[in-house]
Formats: structure tokens, sequence, C-alpha cells
């Protein structure tokens, strides 16, 4: 078992004591890799970024008046939810071939949060070959992967409070996390691109950022 | 069409009916701004609840849409307000728009887009500014075409997140290990 599966087994780290925003409840955690996709998006003029993670405002707002992003909003989160709920949960492979219309290699980032953690095995390796194929060469895609599992249906929006802190807002969902994918799972999942930076958070959280080989 | 809040207006030339005497200020400040509030609701036309539109609208003043509007909004100088009971299905020019409805079609505005909290949109925002509240339905994508603006800031953000050459790991490496960290 390489240093990367055991780091991802690690399922007793005691829970990390969020600290609260001062303006609002939502817990803040630290992120590692948020400046370092940051850094690969403002390494592009009028770079093009794909939110798969529900619309944000003050997300928006940062990347679109910051750092000058296209963003493509484009809940997952809630087509997932549909499915579930209309239990049509094995066609949704199908539906992420035809979701995004974006042409292949034009995007420079994606914002892919947590989602893969709630998809089934089928509908994720759907996806990401869906994602490594709209992502440009050299682009970056950030994804956060569980390494617990979570005792409730719930999702989490991101709310990016700078560059090295977001705050994690949880809201109800349809389903809750399925399997934790392992380190080698995951890599195994977007074959197309490669690991550029990982990192085991105090909260369990791993977060992953990828790059698309130029 | 457009129902126009006039029914306080007399009609031009005809004096028939006098206007009523003005409220008599007697708190002194509050008045004239009672007073632009009125002005600024008089010159605010409405679309109502079961006004539908198909076509082509424009305007050169401020509008307020509850009804059902489809084809093309054009208020370039001015601003939209889609009503909470407003249903466009439209391509919108506008100055600013403020969204409380439902717009399905791509949004422009030359200041601010406003998406309030029951709000939604289905489409593109083009927009220097775009402000999207907590609750709100977004799907569609944002240009805030910041070019001209980026080059009269210095303070952008790029500068923001400087990512020296040394930090960067060395690509070799983390294709060959996929390097786990530990931290925060």
């Amino acid at each position: 078992m390489g240093l990367l599966d055991r780091l991802a087994t690690r399922k007793t780290e005691p829970d990390v004591q969020p600290r609260l925003s001062p303006s609002a409840d939502d817990p803040v955690f630290a992120t590692k890799a948020l400046r370092k996709f940051l850094s690969c998006l403002t390494s592009r003029e009028s770079p093009v970024l794909v939110d798969l993670g529900p619309v944000v405002g003050s997300n928006v707002s940062f990347f679109g008046e910051q750092l000058g992003c296209k963003i493509f909003v484009e809940d997952l989160f809630a087509d997932l939810d549909r499915h579930v709920r209309a239990g049509t949960l094995e066609a949704l492979p199908a539906f992420f071939k035809k979701r995004f219309p974006q042409e292949a290699g034009s995007v420079d980032g994606i914002l892919c949060w947590d989602l893969i953690d709630y998809l089934d095995r089928a509908a994720a390796q759907e996806l990401a070959g869906e994602l490594t194929r709209v992502l440009r060469p050299d682009g970056a895609l950030l994804g956060f992967f569980g390494t617990a599992q979570a005792r409730e249906a719930r999702y989490t929006k991101f709310i990016i409070a700078d560059e090295v802190n977001l705050k994690h807002r949880s809201y109800e969902a349809a389903r809750g996390r399925q399997a934790i994918l392992l380190n080698r799972d995951i890599i195994k999942l977007f074959a197309g691109l490669r690991v550029s930076d990982s990192f085991l958070l105090q909260n369990n959280l791993r977060e992953i950022l990828f790059r698309k080989p130029a | 069409m457009w129902k126009r809040d006039e029914s306080v207006r007399p009609a031009s030339g005809q004096p028939a009916a006098p206007p009523a005497p003005p409220a008599p200020a007697t708190a002194g400040a509050p008045a004239p701004r009672a007073e632009a509030s009125q002005n600024r609701e008089r010159d605010n036309v409405n679309i109502g609840k079961s006004v539908v539109i198909k076509g082509e609208l424009n305007g050169s003043e401020d509008l307020t849409i509850e009804g059902h509007v489809e084809g093309t909004i054009q208020l370039r100088d001015h601003v939209l307000t889609i009503g909470a009971n407003g249903r466009i299905k439209a391509q919108v020019f506008a100055k600013s728009v403020i969204v409380l409805g439902e717009v399905t079609g791509n949004v422009t505005a030359s200041d601010k887009v406003d998406i309030r909290d029951a709000g939604s949109v289905d489409g593109d925002i083009i927009a220097p500014r775009v402000a999207i509240a907590e609750g709100a339905h977004f799907r569609g994508s944002v240009d805030m075409q910041r070019k001209g603006a980026a080059a009269a800031s210095p303070s952008a953000p790029k500068a923001a997140t400087p990512q020296p050459a040394a930090q960067q790991p060395a690509p070799q490496k983390q294709e060959q290990n996929a390097p786990q960290r530990v931290g925060a």
C-alpha cells in the first residue's frame, strides 16, 4: 500500500473545530489548493471557468470581477438531486455525456468541489471523462474528496472567503456521499489528467489539483 | 399596453379636476424626499400581471414587468425590473436589470444585473457587475467584461495571488509521485 493510499484511509483523525466566520455562522476551513488553482487561472487572459456547484453570488463576483473570468455555472448537484428524486440514476452517465455545451479544450479551470463523492462509479467515470474533454491543455481542475463517511445526506456550498479560506455552508441533499474513494481510484478516474498537488486537510477533506498535460 | 401609473396626473390641457393641494410640509425635510419618490414612481412604467407581450419591447424609461414577455427587451439607458410575478423569455438589454421573477434568455446590462433571492435566470449574463442573492437560481454563464477595468486598475488581484516560480512544485515529480501533503 503506497503512501497516498495509507493517508487516504486515515479516518480516525479528530474532528477539527472550524473557525467561525465573524459575518455568518458558516464554518470556515483553510484551503491549500485554491491558491494554486487561482494561480493557474490568472496566468491566462480572460480565463473560462466552469463551476459544477450551486451558484454562489460572492464566488461569481470573486471570479468575475476580481479575476476577470467568464464563469459557467453548471449546478450538477441540482441535476443529481433531480435524478435521485425521479429514480433515474441509471440514466445519469448518459445525461453527463450530453451535459456540457463547452467545446473540447475550451475551459481553463473547473471547480468540481466534492461532487464525485456523491456519484456512483459509472456516473463519476462519465463525468470525469467529460471534464477532461472540455479542459484545455494545462488547464486545472480542483476536486475535494472526503475520507470519512458522512452521517447526513447534505451537500456543501463552498464559499470563497479569501484565497486560503473557504466557508462551508451545508444544505439538504437527496442522497449522501457514496463510497470513499482511494487516491488510486481518483487518479484512475481522471486518467487523462495528472495530479499537480494533493493535500489532506485536518477536516478529513482531500484537496486535489489536477492539470491537463500540455 | 404599458400601464402607466398616471391616475393622479391630470390629462394635458384638461384642468377639469384641480390638482390636489400639496401636502403641508409639516416635517420640513421629508417633503421633498417624498415628492422625489412620487416622481420616481410616476416615471416607472409597469406591465401588469395579466399582460402578455410577444415581440420587441423598446423603451427610454425605467420599466417594471410583472407580466409575461417573449421576444426582445431593450431599455438601453434605463432600469428594467422583472417583478416577482414577471415571466420573461427574451433577450434583455438594459442599463441595469433587477430580477425578482423568472428570466429565460440572455441578459446584457451596461451597469449591473441583480438577481434577488427568489429570482431566477436561465441564460448568459454580460454585465460589469453581477449580484446574485442567496436563494436565487442561476444557470448559465457570467461575463463581466473586465478587460478595460483590469488595465486601468493596478490593484487587480492578479497581484493578490502571486506564485513565485520557486514555490511551484516540479511538474515531473508531481506527475510521477503525485505527492500527498498533510496540512491546514
